[in-house]
């Protein structure tokens, strides 16, 4: 020990300091699960904007009746089809200018409408704001999403969980049920539902209901049967963890890239859905608006007047990607092991 | 020591099958009899597949056993009902340690929610800041930095992950604990330093173990008793070592033969025993105390060579 020699104190220096404190810091006692999950998605740059878009459009349809410049039903007949215009700013595609045999015409002159009346997108064929009715349009779409979403975590996650954490026989009767359930092809319950029903909202809904968390319950219910294997959960379980804490402390938690993902898909699935079953004229009954019927219309006339679809369809668009992005966020925060 | 006729466990014919009645039908553990005494190591042994874990499992009873009895303390809890009082007591009494550290803790918990599981199920800690604290002594205990108790599982290395899952066992003050081949996924180098850590909590504690492993190497130097299991049965059950210098079964003999030695000249000549099932069983077998303290699976002919 004598021979080596001394080195001062003042020669060592820490190094990575600033590191050591971020990762201590990193780890302040108080943050929850929770928390975490809140902090990795918010450091995601891409899903928090996505976030902030469909937060936007929850809002905006929340409070349609007041954003909405006008009654998206309100038909006038002598404004059919007017082009874009905002205000009389001189915005070129929002101007009411329109092509008609090979000149630019002020369409809004043409029909001899007040220097104040301006359409934002436009009318339809009957006259109506096109604004407006996206706007309640993006509403209904997305209010069946949002049920699409309940009743596949209402019914679907519970229904799987408990099939494969029971498993033996009461797993086999509920597969049963899921397999009569799923040999029914939800268009034809449309169909059914019809007959007791009146075409709408309340029949789409219901028929996405009855067929919709099948997808659910049977993924959750596969990775159910592995994570029960999980030495985790049979430690829980030597502590005298009950069936319900497990469920929501071990399983869920770990079901969540599933639910996640799932979830993903449903969305966007109940939204087409409804758009299909209003395009083939089964769905939301005229005049009321949704994006499928306001993309039905628009395509009817796509050729001379392409502003009446290329709105909804922009719409349903960002919709798809921003959930679809959120979902990827969401999967990645509630992953601790996912690099933040 | 004086405590050593007192016994902790006592497993009496114990039977554990699965899918009865099926065709695929497994007698995992096959009537099997033993007890664990106050303060010893008891080490169970076997190849995989010989029912070890399934012993340990339903003696925990995260299995309800098909038939026999358990004693705890004296007190018969393999027909205790899951949510009773008395299961609640029990599940403070025993606990358990698992073999793989990457599946035994939650990777969505943070490790301060992991150990404080069972503190929290049994309302152990009056607040948060007591709740705190005793995750710290825990940690302190398995020798782990108390300051990394809000990171997650993932953050650790495989023996840092086997100490957490100790310390978990430890937050209900159990008295009795099953460690199913705690150190089996562990590098050998940190083999040890577990091992030492088990021994040390052992002592200060005052705890029993049951130590399951799949080879003799490290459980002869650490257990009191071993008992030897075959598919689903204990074939030989002696102190350490009468196990490992007057191996009766010839089960255990060849397990025995499959410990390597750390030297050439014995590696050389070391000769593997091999097991043949058919020649050494026969239905008229049972576990019989043939030298005082050493039990052997055989039939009362055989008994009667010793
Ligand atoms: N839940 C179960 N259902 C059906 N069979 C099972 C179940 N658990 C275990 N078995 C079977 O029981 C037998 C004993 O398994 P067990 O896990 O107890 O062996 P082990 O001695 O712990 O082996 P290893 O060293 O591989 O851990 C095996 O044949 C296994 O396939
Ligand atoms: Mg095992």
């Amino acid at each position: 020990m004598e021979q080596v020699p001394k080195i001062p104190k003042e020669k060592f220096k820490l190094l990575h300091k600033k590191d050591n404190q971020a990762q201590e810091s990193l780890g302040t006692p108080s943050l929850t699960y929770l928390q975490d999950v809140r902090r990795r998605l918010f450091s995601n740059k891409v899903a928090t904007v996505c976030l902030i878009l469909l937060g936007i459009m929850v809002l905006i349809s929340v409070f349609a009746p007041v954003v909405a410049p006008h009654n998206p039903n309100t038909q006038r007949v002598e404004y059919s089809n007017l082009p874009p215009k905002i205000g009389n700013l001189d915005i070129p595609g929002f101007n009411g200018m329109q092509n008609m045999d090979g000149k630019s015409v002020d369409a809004y002159k043409a029909v001899n409408a007040p220097k104040d009346t301006y359409y934002i997108l436009g009318t339809d064929y009957l006259g109506r704001d096109l604004l407006s009715r996206i706007i309640y349009g993006t509403r209904l779409s997305l209010i069946v999403a949002v049920l699409a979403t309940l009743v596949d975590l209402i019914i679907g996650l519970p229904y799987g969980i408990v099939s494969g954490w029971k498993g033996g026989k009461v797993d086999t009767f509920l597969q049963r049920i899921i397999e009569i359930v799923s040999s029914v092809p939800n268009l034809v319950v449309v169909i059914l539902m019809m007959i007791i029903l009146k075409p709408g909202l309340v029949s789409i809904v219901i028929a996405i209901a009855l067929t919709d968390w099948v997808t659910m319950a049977r993924l959750i219910r596969a990775q159910t049967f592995q994570l029960k294997e999980q030495e985790y959960i049979l430690a829980a379980r030597t502590l005298g963890e009950s069936s319900t804490k497990i469920a929501t402390k071990h399983l869920i938690p770990n079901l969540s890239s599933t639910i996640i993902i799932q979830t993903m898909f449903t969305i966007p699935n109940a939204i087409f859905f409804e758009a299909f079953l209003s395009f083939i004229g089964i769905g939301i009954p005229a005049p009321n608006a949704s994006l499928g019927t306001l993309l039905s219309d628009g395509q009817k006339a796509f050729r001379f007047l392409p502003y009446q679809m290329w709105a909804p369809a922009l719409i349903l668009s960002i919709i798809m990607i921003a959930t679809n992005l959120l979902g990827d966020g969401l999967r990645d925060a509630f992953d601790p092991q996912s690099s933040d | 020591m004086a405590d050593e006729k007192t016994p902790i466990v006592q497993v009496k014919h114990l039977k554990q099958y699965f899918n009865i009645g099926k065709a695929n039908e497994v007698k995992a553990v096959d009537d099997i009899s033993f007890d664990i005494y106050k303060g010893e190591t008891f080490g169970l042994v076997g190849e995989s597949g010989s029912g070890k874990s399934t012993t340990g499992r339903s003696i925990i009873r995260l299995y309800n056993p098909t038939s026999g009895q358990i004693l705890f303390e004296g007190d018969d809890i393999s027909k205790i009902k899951n949510r009773s009082p008395r299961m609640k007591q029990f599940r403070q009494q025993m606990q358990m340690i698992f073999q793989d550290p990457y599946a035994s803790l939650n990777p969505r918990m943070k490790v301060k929610d992991i150990i404080a599981e069972g503190l929290d199920i049994n309302n152990l800690s009056k607040n948060d800041d007591e709740r705190t604290q005793r995750v710290e002594e825990l940690l302190n205990m398995v020798h782990l930095n108390p300051e990394h108790m809000s990171r997650y599982p993932y953050e650790f290395s495989g023996g840092q992950r086997q100490r957490i899952g100790i310390a978990r066992a430890l937050a209900v003050d159990p008295q009795f604990i099953i460690a199913d081949e705690p150190i089996s996924a562990l590098d050998v180098s940190i083999q040890a330093q577990v091992v030492n850590l088990l021994q040390d909590i052992q002592k200060q504690r005052n705890l029993t173990y049951m130590f399951i492993a799949h080879d003799l190497s490290m459980v002869k130097y650490i257990s009191d008793r071993i008992a030897v299991m075959y598919s689903g049965k204990i074939v030989e059950l002696a102190s350490a070592d009468e196990i490992y210098n007057n191996p009766l079964h010839p089960y255990t003999q060849s397990l025995l033969s499959a410990i390597p030695v750390p030297d050439p000249e014995v590696e050389k000549t070391r000769e593997r025993i091999d097991f043949d099932h058919k020649k050494h069983f026969s239905d008229d077998q049972r576990l019989q105390e043939v030298q005082p303290g050493h039990f052997l699976y055989c039939s009362d002919e055989q008994a009667k060579k010793y």
